[in-house]
This record gives structure tokens, sequence and C-alpha cells, in this order.
């Protein structure tokens, strides 16, 4: 499968079986397509001849030889039309340990975000609650009696707001530390906060502690404070802002993101994105709103074209200013061509449900963080004895990029490993059809890092 | 070759040999929390 656009002044093709991506010019380009498009095989003397016929008053049969010879190399090679023959096995992710825990520390917040899947917090629950300490160290025990060999454990303190339990979150910790040295394990925690009660106290610890740092701002200040504000109906930017600078700089501007939400409200999101570059961030990203199309700020399929070029626009800016030398990062565009995960990971996603489970305060355990609170998906409880559902369990376990239909035919499947599966399930009620909209988002960033690929290849 | 430009090599299916150890980070740990991004974590198999 080869899946080619052009984007600015490039012209690009990506093989998608082995992963190879290539630049071409104009001639070879329209040659590649037309080859691909006719089911010609340049080794084939046929694809030579149609090809010559097809070009003959734009290009010379020589310069269309040349580029057929190319292109034939590059197919013996394995680098096009390189086969799909990569047999996935669905025992290894139904027998998978879990090595990953979101902790709903706090399902409770102190910001009142329109968009907020957590429901503010109360993730469709009628109440308000944090967990206790107990619960978080037993959730502790329970991640390293299900993590099997697996040596690097990782724990999200999540929300709600993590920072209005922080008590706990010391406690557990320090727990999981005292585990690790008994069982050989090593826990990387991370914490998402709103940024509202960090201070000196918690950022020494978090910055001790906690491999990556997430924190939630939208970008400008009108953009953020129309979404994210306080009960009483204030804006939080100007308190976040200083503190967010402060804790990216404690960090050596690294191993933190600063991480936002784009609505229908901004859909010149790009102009958000490049503010929290002038702020001076580092490590960005911001990412479409997820919910249902009911809502005034739900983006719609009408919209795409519009989000589309914001995506272009964003990665011609990018790809400049890493060329002046102040880029930045956005995480949508980060890709590794060379060293990136293996075909395994690639092909079974999230590992939502199985590799990975979300715990609310009560210790209840659902598939991942945007399942909390959905009756139908409880797995179990970390108070449980026994295993968590089985039925459930392999559902999350046997879904994977071959088991979805859309994903086979997509070109973006070992860059997108399917999709989110809450997504789906939430929103399409099916757990293997992925949700339309974000694909088309998806596939165009995936274009659009490619393209910076390229042009940051120069 | 003068009109095509390669950025990588065929890495991908060989991956499959020494892959799948598990160890890296789960994609919705890193930041996003709302979408599968699996192409951008790191491989932290020294094996590979
Ligand atoms: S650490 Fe590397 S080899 Fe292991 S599963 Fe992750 S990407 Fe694959
Ligand atoms: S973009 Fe959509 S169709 Fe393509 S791999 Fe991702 S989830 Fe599947
Ligand atoms: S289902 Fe979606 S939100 Fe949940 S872990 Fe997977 S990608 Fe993340």
């Amino acid at each position: 499968m080869i899946h080619t656009f052009e984007m600015f002044d490039k012209y690009i093709a990506l093989d998608v079986n082995s992963g190879c991506v290539h630049e071409l010019d104009k001639l070879s380009y329209d040659v590649l397509n037309f080859l691909d498009i006719k089911g010609l095989d340049p080794e084939d003397d046929e694809a030579l001849f149609k090809t010559v016929g097809e070009f003959r008053r734009e290009y010379s049969s020589e310069d269309i030889a040349e580029v057929i010879e190319d292109l034939a190399e590059l197919k013996r090679n394995d680098m096009l039309w390189a086969e799909d023959d990569f047999v996935y096995n669905d025992e290894l992710k139904k027998n998978a340990p879990v090595k990953a825990m979101c902790l709903h520390i706090s399902h409770d917040c102190n910001l009142r975000c329109k968009y907020c899947f957590a429901d503010e917090g109360k993730y469709h629950t009628d109440c308000r609650e944090l967990m206790s300490a107990e619960t978080g160290k037993r959730a502790m025990d329970y991640l390293v009696r299900n993590s099997g060999s697996r040596r690097n454990l990782e724990v999200d303190f999540f929300g709600g707001e993590p920072l209005m339990n922080f008590e706990a979150v010391k406690e557990i910790v320090s727990y999981a530390r005292e585990l690790e040295k008994k069982h050989d394990k090593v826990f990387r925690f991370t914490i998402t906060t709103n940024g509202i009660l960090l201070n000196d106290d918690k950022l020494d610890f978090i910055n001790r502690e906690m491999g990556n740092i997430v924190l939630s701002i939208d970008g400008r200040k009108e953009v953020n404070d129309r979404v994210r504000f306080r009960a009483d109906g204030t804006g939080s930017y100007d308190s976040i802002v200083p503190a967010f600078q402060k804790t990216a700089e404690s960090r050596g501007q690294d191993n933190y993101y600063v991480r936002g939400t784009f609505t229908r409200y901004n859909l010149d999101f790009s102009k958000d994105v490049l503010h929290l570059a002038d702020l001076g961030f580092k490590q960005i990203s911001v990412e479409p709103v997820v919910c249902g199309e009911e809502t005034d700020y739900s983006l719609r399929e009408q919209d795409l074209p519009r989000i589309f070029d914001e995506y272009e626009n964003l990665v011609r800016e990018y790809v400049a200013r890493k060329k002046e030398g102040r880029g930045f990062n956005f995480f949508h565009f980060m890709i590794d061509l060379d060293e990136g995960p293996c075909i395994i990971k690639r092909v079974s996603g999230c590992g939502c449900g199985c590799e990975y489970i979300a715990v609310a305060p009560n210790g209840d355990v659902y598939p991942c963080h945007q399942f909390v609170g959905s009756e139908e998906y409880k797995m179990g409880s970390i108070y449980d004895e026994g295993e968590l559902d089985r039925d459930l369990r392999n559902k999350f376990a046997a879904c994977n990029i071959y088991s979805k239909p859309d994903c086979r035919d997509c070109f973006a499947k070992f860059f997108c490993s399917g999709g989110c599966v809450a997504n789906a399930c939430l929103i399409n009620g099916s757990i293997n059809k992925p949700h339309k909209l974000s694909c088309e988002m998806m596939r165009k960033r995936v274009e659009c890092s490619l393209y910076a690929k390229a042009a940051l290849a120069e | 070759m003068k009109r095509i430009k390669t950025l990588n090599s065929a890495t991908l299916k060989k991956s499959a040999c020494k892959g799948g150890c598990g160890e890296c980070q789960t994609s919705c740990q890193s930041a996003c929390k709302t979408s599968c991004t699996v192409a951008n974590q790191k491989c932290e198999n020294e094996e590979r």
C-alpha cells in the first residue's frame, strides 16, 4: 500500500508496510501515482510503455525510463509496494500483564471546564470523591502483583484535579518506592494538573519524583478562559501561566507538556499553539476536543477543511522555527522514522483494558480513564481477589488494527495504531468502529509530520 | 537516485523479531489522554 500527497512544495510517498518515506520530484511523483493506480509493476515492460504513452506530452521517455528503473529498485529492496506479511497474534495481548495505571486520585476539581470528559471530576456519578491513600497503596500492590515480568511500571495521577489530594499522592509515591526495591520494579510517575494549586513545595516533590507532568492550558487567554474557568466564572489563564512557565523552566524545558484542547470555538488553533510557543514552552500538545456532535463547541465534519488548513499553517511555522533555531516540539508532529516503536506495538494500540487500566477513587477498575464511571465497562476492583472481568479484557485484547476494517485499509495505521478505543465505544458504540472525524484529523497530522521530516531533512 | 530521496530505511518489518517486549510507555500516559498516539513513543528495548 502506498500513500502519496503533496504539501506546499513537496511531493511525498509513504510506503505503508515498510514504513519508508520518500520525497519525490513532480515527474517521479506522477509516474509513481500512475503505476500505483493502474496496478502496474515497474519491472514489467508494459509499465514503461503505458507510462510513456500517458505522459508523452510532459516528460521525455528517457526521464520516464530512468524513474521507472529507480522505482523498480525501491520495490526490489522492499521500500515500495512492500507486502503486509506481518502476522499478529492476539494471544500476546490477552495474556499481557498490567503495566500502566491511571490513578483517579481526585474526582473533584477546582475548575469547571466546559468540555471536560470527566464531568468536572464527578465522572457521571453524583459525588465528588477523593481517593484515600490506602486505596492508592492497594492499587500499587495490585499493579506489582499483576505486572508479571514487566519491569517498567507507569502510574499517572489523574483527576479531576490531582493537586486537590496531594497528601495522598505523596504517600502513594513513597509506598511505591518501597515496593520498587522489594520487587525489582521501576515506577515512573506522571501527573496531570490544571495548575491552580501548583506551588513551590508541590513542584519540588513533582520534579523529584515524576518523569512527566502534563499542564492543562488551551492557548490564548480569551480561548483558555472561555472554557477553562473556576466555579465563580473567573478564567484560569492569569494564574496558571506564570506557574507553568516556572514549572517548565525548573524541568529544563523537558519532560513536561503544556496540553491544550481545541474546540469549535477556536478553529484557528494554530494561533494557540504558537501562543504557547511564544510564552516560552518547548513541549506542546494541543488536541481536538472529543465529544459527540451535539454541543456548540463540538467539532463537526464541515469544520474539517478549516482544521486541515490550520494543521498546515502550524507545520509550516513549526518547520520555520526549527530551522531558525527557536523550535518547539508539537506532540502530534513528533515521529521517529528510524527508531520508533516496533510493529507489534503499532499494531496492538493503546493497550487499554489489558496493559493499561484506570482505577477510580473507590478502587473500581475500568479499561482506561475515559471509561471511568461507565457501569457497562466496569472490569472489577483492585480489592477483588480474583481476576478482572475476562470477557471485557478479551474484548479489549482482541482489538488491533487488523480487527478493524477501517484501519486495515488506512495509510496511517502504523502511526495511529487504531485510534482511541474509548472514542469508538463512547461515540460509535463499537470498539471496532473508529470515530471518523478523529481519523480524518489523525491522517492529516501524519501527513504534516511526514512533511516536517522531509522539510527538516533538507 | 536523482529524483527520489528516501528519508529512512525499511525497519518496520524487522522490528517484529525482537519487538513486543512491552517495556515502553503506554501511549495515553504521555500527554494525550484522548487519542491513541503511538508512533512518537520511544522504544525502550536495547536489544532491538
Ligand atoms: S519497548 Fe520497543 S520493542 Fe518493546 S514493545 Fe515497546 S516499541 Fe516494541
Ligand atoms: S486513522 Fe482511523 S482508520 Fe486509520 S488507523 Fe487510525 S483509527 Fe484506524
Ligand atoms: S482508549 Fe483512548 S483514551 Fe483510552 S487509553 Fe486508549 S487511546 Fe487513551
